[in-house]
């Protein structure tokens, strides 16, 4: 039996249900707010993060718009840095691990061929504490005592010199772990316990495995960046000295603790990236993905190494010489799965058939501006050559790299290949092209002569600087305006392809292949309620 | 008329980044060299891993491109059918395993080499603070504060319309023209001069936050935390001037605390170390004599401007919910004791630091004199240094006791 037989099926089935009316979505604002439909709350997931990409990029316009030129000229230093703070938090937080919360909440239980999440009031409830959260979280801003200005590292002593806002931001970002955490059961537990008969581990799609592994990097991470949190809260307000030195405490041991979550969170924010690209390269190059197996080992083992790894982040704060040894090999040791997974992508598109729909450029662009970062990274990972990169452009060049052409494009990637799904209509083709190729250029103007002046010698978050850096910051203000106005772009057709446009196919793509594309466009409310009829040769991935 | 797109936009990639690479300084482009052994052989470590770098990324990008031209689709290519080969995976995991080795030997070799300590000719403390360097000379006991310039410390305010280019333009004084185009942010008003060829042992440590003594030219780079000491070494080969930033984030003036190394020949420096020395002494006589009301205003002007005025601002109104006003404010109106203690301990749980230990007491005599005098406040009070002095066994310092105690700590274990 092949695929398109379950396609067959599987509409029939939903003729069938679609008579029940208490099968239909509830009708206006308490759909959103009482739903637990997993598409539902992945298009709430998805609307909010972008919603926050907006928000959090007006921060990163604020920061590039001082350092337009030398001297001070926009604003209060102190602001300054509560922009860089509250931009890394927004972006981490509201945007990247959201929208791909929201993925994973439309399309897993598609691909596997569930009906739904398996936890759907919990699923309700991870989503609605984030807006919440989050409208605490940017309150500070607005409070006497302002943002948090210490860097979204929260290092101690110094996030400890804010003012009471400071309590807000601690209690925010406890709600922001409970969303994650409660999010990250209820993705393993639709992998473990949803799957119908014949959908075996090694037939889930990339995409699933990567959340898979994610989930468990966020369930054993999140607890970990809590407690460092209630440490600092109760440093602040109850007398404790876990990182204060005069009460035989340790502030270098709280950035121990922050970078032992802190390392496994960037890998959160980029191995479901791994899992689209490793759906939407095979699509567009017509050919199935190389290397699967491999491509699950390598996932593994990031996320094994990444609990090895943190102290990297710490190379100039002291550590004994073997301390840093270790380290530095076994940040080293992560290039090998990585690079793994760039060379199994190229390989997929060797003699494939490709063509160069949206989702297939910006997965294209991912694999080569992610491998850029992934380069520099490489660099930082030699110890020696770290303490002259640690903190300054150089690093904020690379984590850019990784994160903007790297998760943002992978999200973009996400939206373009799957919105025809979502809404059963195709976005416009031509303006989706000119969206990449003018996001291209402009993020690159901007982030690419950040290794330049990070060499020469600029620091990180700093809101003024000499004038030998005078002349690639202003470059680099202009990409970030080119790049944060043409977003604007995304909306709009976004927003056309929700409101109407060609209408879809249940395939929508000719290579496409999976379970999702055996269901109509737009996929309908309830979906694969029952089993899919899943036979070793089904391809399901 | 999809390909159209494609063709226009990479028409304007190349026009956007033709004039950015036709504009740029290419010397302000790359890491510095440097001035040490160490710093040299990081550099060439830098540059080797990143010729490794574009060797891997050519092949990659090569293989991709190639692709991407002859097996599309408008090409007529049919889809192979491959998918796996172990072979392959295991090829593309031990190749570059074994670019990594080749990596981690020189690396670890120039690291050990960094991290040692041992037979230094000379010791230097140097202590971070909100927002400045003490220097502490261990062997002759010569101490000073460093920090930003006063006419740079003018011309970053917000809104001080100084031509900075014109202003801070480069002086023959800096050999490295590869400084580029002014010296906007990166002079001190007390230079921290080191004699040349000696291996000098540095201890780092801090009294508020975290800093980071980062001077390129030398590879060094070192958390300053409080309550611990962290060593670092130089070996500087030539005199020159050597300038450095401070690297981790310390709060709302952590752009604004530059590091300016002067390396001398030796002799130049044991005549600059007794000329401290007797400057030293000179500074302790004047704290006893009686000051002029005027004399105090005007001195506390500067330290004011120095210290003060980037928060509170240039005529003291302050910045509303964040920094509060001292013109018209009630601790500097009110009782004077309670604005020396202010001034001195600073206050709990905000951003006002302890200047007890920054300032010395004519410099604390003399602001507090201003502040009391200054922006229509006209209370007419004038604080004498000696009593400041006199003061100084009585209060508590707002810092912590394992800072306090840190000379004795140092002497105690020898760190390491």
């Amino acid at each position: 039996m092949s695929y398109n037989d379950v396609t067959h099926h599987a509409a029939d089935e939903h003729n069938h249900d679609h008579d029940h009316a208490e099968h239909g979505p509830a009708k206006g604002l308490m759909r959103w707010v009482t739903t637990t439909n997993h598409k539902d709350i992945g298009t709430l997931y998805l609307w909010f993060s972008l919603v926050m990409f907006f928000i959090g990029g007006a921060m990163a316009l604020v920061i590039r718009a001082e350092l337009f030129q030398p001297g001070i000229q926009i604003v209060d230093p102190m602001f300054f840095n509560s922009m860089t703070t509250m931009h890394a938090i927004v972006m981490i937080f509201g945007v990247v691990m959201p929208a791909f919360v929201g993925l994973a909440n439309w399309m897993i239980p598609m691909m596997i061929g569930a009906p739904d999440m398996a936890l759907p009031r919990l699923n309700n409830w991870s989503f609605w504490i984030m807006p919440f959260a989050f409208t605490i979280m940017l309150s500070t801003l607005f409070m006497d005592s302002g943002g948090p200005a210490g860097g979204w590292t929260l290092y101690p002593p110094l996030v400890l010199q804010m003012g009471d806002s400071f309590a807000f931001v601690i209690f925010a970002i406890h709600f922001l772990g409970i969303s994650s955490v409660m999010g990250s059961i209820n993705i393993v537990a639709t992998i473990f316990n949803m799957r119908p008969p014949g959908m075996t581990f090694m037939k889930m799609p990339m995409f699933v495995w990567t959340w898979l592994i994610t989930a468990y990097l966020l369930i054993a991470t999140i607890p970990v960046f809590a407690g460092a949190v209630t440490m600092l809260l109760t440093d602040r307000y109850f007398g404790t000295s876990f990182f204060s030195a005069a009460g035989g405490g340790d502030p270098v041991m709280f950035q121990h603790i922050f970078w032992f979550f802190g390392h496994p969170e960037v890998y959160i924010l980029i191995l479901p990236a791994f899992g689209i690209v490793s759906s939407i390269i095979p699509t567009f190059a017509r050919k199935p993905l190389f290397g699967y197996d491999s491509m699950v080992y390598a996932t593994a083992s990031i996320a094994f190494l990444s609990f090895i790894v943190w102290a990297h982040h710490m190379f100039t704060t002291g550590m004994p010489l073997a301390g840093e040894l270790f380290f530095m090999f076994s940040t080293m040791l992560i290039s090998v799965p990585t690079g793994v997974k760039v060379f199994n992508w190229v390989a997929t598109m060797w003699r494939g058939s490709m063509s160069f729909e949206t989702p297939m450029l910006f997965a294209i662009g991912f694999v080569i501006m992610f491998t850029v970062g992934g380069l520099s990274g490489l660099m930082l990972a030699i110890t020696p050559a770290d303490i002259q990169y640690h903190d300054t452009y150089f690093v904020v060049a690379h984590f850019h790299y990784v994160l903007v052409p790297g998760a943002i494009y992978s999200l973009m990637a996400a939206t373009y290949y799957w919105l025809p799904k979502w809404t059963g209509n195709m976005y416009d083709e031509k303006l989706g092209k000119l969206h990449f190729w003018i996001s291209t250029v402009f993020v690159n103007v901007l982030f690419f002569p950040m290794h330049f002046v990070g060499l020469a010698g600029m620091p990180r978050r700093i809101p003024d600087y000499s004038l030998q850096f005078a002349d690639w910051n202003m470059i680099a203000t202009i990409g970030a305006f080119g790049f944060g106005f043409s977003q604007l772009m995304f909306v709009y057709i976004i927003v056309k392809c929700v409101r109407g446009g060609e209408k879809a196919t249940a395939e929508v793509w000719e290579g496409a292949r999976g379970l999702e594309w055996t269901v109509a466009s737009p996929a309908p409310y309830h979906t694969f309620e029952t089993a899919p009829d899943i036979q070793a040769s089904t391809v399901t991935r | 008329m999809t390909s159209n797109v494609s063709r226009w936009a990479l028409l304007l990639l190349v026009l956007l980044l033709a004039p950015v690479g036709a504009w740029a300084d290419w010397g302000a482009l790359n890491m510095p060299q440097g001035v040490t052994e160490i710093s040299n052989e990081v550099y060439s470590l830098h540059m080797r891993i990143f010729y490794i770098c574009c060797a891997i990324g050519a092949a990659v990008f090569g293989v991709m491109v190639y692709s991407m031209f002859m097996h599309r689709k408008s090409k007529g290519a049919k889809p192979a059918d491959f998918h796996e080969s172990t072979t392959v995976e295991i090829v593309w995991t031990v190749v570059p395993l074994i670019i990594l080795i080749a990596m981690a030997i020189p690396a670890a070799r120039v690291l050990i080499k960094m991290e040692d300590f041992s037979d230094s000719e000379m010791s230097i403390r140097v202590t971070g603070y909100q927002w400045r360097w003490q220097y502490e000379y261990m062997d002759s006991g010569v101490t000073f504060f460093s920090q930003l310039a006063p006419e740079h410390n003018l011309a970053r305010q917000r809104g001080s319309d100084v031509d900075l280019e014109e202003t801070f333009a480069i002086s023959d004084e800096i050999a490295d023209a590869s400084e580029g185009p002014g010296v906007y942010l990166k002079q001190v008003d007390n230079e921290l001069v080191v004699p040349v060829g000696k291996k000098i042992r540095f201890l780092h440590t801090a009294a508020d936050v975290i800093h980071s003594w980062w001077v390129p030219a030398l590879a060094v780079k070192k958390d300053a935390i409080p309550g611990f000491i962290n060593e670092n070494w130089a070996r500087i080969e030539e005199p020159g001037i050597y300038r450095g930033k401070c690297a981790e984030l310390c709060g709302r003036d952590h752009g604004f605390m530059p590091i300016v190394v002067r390396a001398v020949p030796q002799e130049e420096f044991d005549a600059w170390i007794g000329e401290q020395q007797l400057a030293m002494a000179a500074n302790d006589a004047e704290v006893d004599r009686q000051w002029a009301h005027q004399e105090l205003v005007s001195v506390g002007e500067k330290v004011y401007q120095a210290n003060c005025m980037s928060c509170h601002q240039a005529e003291g109104q302050g910045i509303p919910g964040m920094f509060p006003a001292i013109a018209g404010s009630g601790v500097a109106t009110g009782s004077m004791d309670e604005h020396v203690a202010t001034v001195m301990n600073g206050v709990d749980g905000t951003l006002m630091s302890s200047f007890s230990e920054v300032l010395s007491d004519a410099d604390l005599a003399a602001v507090i004199t201003y502040q009391r005098n200054a922006f229509g406040n006209g209370t007419g009070d004038t604080l004498q240094p000696s009593h400041i002095k006199s003061l100084r066994t009585g209060f508590e310092v707002n810092q912590p006791e394992s800072v306090a105690s840190l000379p004795e700590a140092l002497t105690k274990t020898g760190v390491n």
